[in-house]
């Protein structure tokens, strides 16, 4: 892994996410020549600018043109370089979508997107700035790594697994602070490998992005009142996703809710869904997330309570998951 | 370096052979996109005989020139390009949009060898050349890029985006082509999508545009020549004014040839055109050559 991080776990929570992001660019951009940052028009809101101020020849705007950035990004990685490109993540999954499945997929191009106001995190911009869909867009593209970060740590943690794979990359992060899920970087980051940010044996809950640490205050509290066991899973790589964990929880907790920033349709929760239905064991199981709508305007945290995928959202879908009348027959075990 | 008549008359001769292999890999296909193919033949000859530096048994070295197709469409023309260039078996070209080969219309840079970059979907090539000629700056190194696009394929928007950034970064490493053989398919450009005047577009987004006779060899490598002498900080770009179908009389102009099936008859039809093409050209160079 390249290089160290130079800031703290204080740092964390006085660095926005994207931030962290950008602190870690200077440091690939440090070690090694061959990375190159684009942008189109939002280096500062993608915080790249300190990239830019250190590399200025190897920095590149392309204006607002994010086809030409991904098409320009997929020739420089075809002659050796490593191309991070920042823009908002409804614009490089959907605006530059063909560019992101043609020129970077099909030609499986070492080129890092660094996608970020993902989700509804740009909640005040409304939907044109909203990615509601971008997983769902994304995971279906061959040879696509797709990330969902839960936090600074993790996104940096991210950032360094996609330079030391080869292949291209999609990293999604919110935009501003996300809640502080991990306190150092050490934590054990494993490329396509869930962490279990909860241990628990009632439900589990698998979530990714922002809406992990929302998991992990709901599995407290209802350990605290309700004498669950919750186990949270931060299900950070949404391709390819660690079908090992998701069987377990099946098969250990029975009970499964996900949780996303983003359409149910298509994103974390059809991707466990097609985990465990081709395991061939039934589950309790329940998807949180944009319910087939565009997401209301607000400020990030007032719109994932109204979507019901924020802590209160989730004890609720909890308690409700419990009461199901989930029935075993009685060679459920036999048939693993 | 002018061109001499005697690398002139080696070119028409290889842009005869290789327009014969275009037409004999449309014949054991069936059917290709054989008139936008003919109409860029003689760029695609110039070019990988007189001006890329490429390396055969070498195909990824790092210091080659690259050349981006972006009418990926006009793969058969271009796989037979690369085949006698001698980076792939040319017996590959006997299966040529066939089940399983590894040449399908649209060739495909992680199978076939000499291939820069995947196209086909149109509107992609100016971008990712312009990335490749970009890279050579941080990079350091002197190779040149050389990218046609379709005039067609102009519609695109991405194209435009591309040709501002090209401009802005005064990427003079970057020299571009387009095939404006005045047809698409379902029509003439001028009926279906109005490019006229399409030069001044060009200059319009801070090109240094040359508009010449795309089927004139001697017009291309002067051409050519003097992108590769341009000492300004626009990027050079060529019109290449051609016919589709170019060397086969009955496809000459004609836009349904976009794409089309050669049978046994109309195959010794076009085979017969290619000869009379190329003794006219012949002539020419005896005329006009210095």
């Amino acid at each position: 892994m390249a290089g160290s991080l130079t800031y703290t776990a204080i740092d964390s929570t006085s660095l926005s996410t994207a931030e962290i992001y950008g602190q870690a660019l200077v440091e690939l951009g440090r070690a090694h020549p061959e990375v190159v940052a684009l942008t189109a028009d939002l280096a500062k809101s993608t915080k790249i600018g300190d990239f830019q101020k250190e590399f200025p020849d190897r920095f590149f705007n392309v204006g607002i043109a994010e086809q030409d950035m991904m098409g320009i990004a997929a020739g420089m990685a075809k002659a050796g370089l490593v191309p991070f490109l920042s823009s908002f993540s409804v614009f490089t999954s959907l605006r530059a979508g063909e560019q992101l499945h043609t020129d970077l997929c099909y030609q499986n191009i070492n080129a890092k997107v660094i996608a970020t106001h993902s989700g509804t995190s740009f909640g005040q911009a409304g939907s044109t700035h909203h990615a509601i869909c971008d997983l769902a867009v994304t995971r279906s593209f061959p040879n696509l790594t797709v990330i969902c970060p839960a936090d600074g740590y993790e996104t940096y943690n991210a950032v360094m697994a996609a330079y030391n794979t080869p292949g291209p990359f999609y990293i999604r992060i919110n935009r501003g602070f996300d809640r502080v899920l991990y306190k150092d970087k050490d934590y054990g980051f494993e490329l396509g490998k869930a962490v279990t940010v909860n241990e628990g044996t009632d439900l589990t809950i698998i979530a990714c992005g922002s809406c992990v640490f929302q998991a992990w205050e709901a599995a407290k509290f209802l350990e605290v009142n309700d004498g669950l066991k919750v186990r949270v899973l931060d299900m950070h790589t949404i391709k390819p996703i660690d079908k090992e964990a998701i069987i377990k929880a099946v098969t250990e907790t029975r009970r499964i809710i996900t949780v996303e920033d983003h359409t149910v349709i298509g994103g974390l929760g059809s991707a466990v869904a097609e985990v465990v239905v081709e395991a061939g064991k039934g589950c309790a199981f329940r998807k949180l997330g944009i319910q087939d709508q565009f997401a209301p305007i607000g400020l990030h945290e007032d719109i994932m309570n109204a979507l019901g995928i924020d802590s209160n959202g989730i004890i609720n879908a909890v308690r409700d998951v419990m009461k199901m009348d989930f029935e075993e027959d009685d060679d459920w075990d036999d048939e693993m | 370096m002018s061109l001499t008549k005697a690398e002139w008359l080696a070119l028409e001769k290889k842009a005869y052979e290789l327009r014969t292999l275009c037409l004999d890999t449309t014949s054991w296909a069936g059917s290709g996109h054989i008139g936008g193919g003919m109409s860029c033949m003689d760029l695609l000859t110039v070019l990988y005989h007189k001006y890329l530096h490429l390396r055969v048994d070498e195909p990824n070295w790092p210091d080659r020139d690259r050349f981006v197709l972006s009418k990926g469409h006009a793969g058969i023309a271009y796989a037979p390009v690369l085949c006698d260039y001698g980076f792939n078996d040319p017996e590959m070209l006997k299966t040529f949009n066939l089940s399983g080969s590894k040449m399908g219309i649209h060739l495909d840079a992680n199978k076939v060898v000499g291939v820069d970059a995947s196209t086909g979907s149109l509107g992609h090539g100016l971008p990712m050349a312009l990335g490749m000629a970009l890279a050579a700056r941080v990079q350091g190194k002197d190779y040149k890029t050389y990218v046609l696009l379709g005039d067609g394929e102009c519609d695109e928007g991405s194209n435009w985006e591309a040709a501002m950034a090209a401009s802005n970064f005064k990427a003079t490493n970057l020299i571009s082509f387009v095939d404006r053989n005045g047809c698409m398919i379902d029509g003439k450009t001028e009926d279906v999508m109005k490019l006229e005047p399409f030069a001044d577009k060009w200059a319009a987004f801070g090109m240094e545009v040359r508009s010449i006779d795309g089927n004139n060899i001697k017009e291309i490598c002067d051409a050519i020549d003097e992108a590769l002498a341009n000492e300004s900080d626009k990027p050079f770009m060529i019109i290449l004014n051609t016919v589709k179908g170019e060397g086969i009389d009955f496809m000459e102009g004609d836009y349904t040839w976009h794409y089309g099936a050669i049978n046994e008859e109309k195959y010794a039809d076009a085979k017969a055109s290619l000869e009379k093409h190329y003794q006219k050209r012949l002539a020419r160079v005896e005329k006009e050559a210095e």
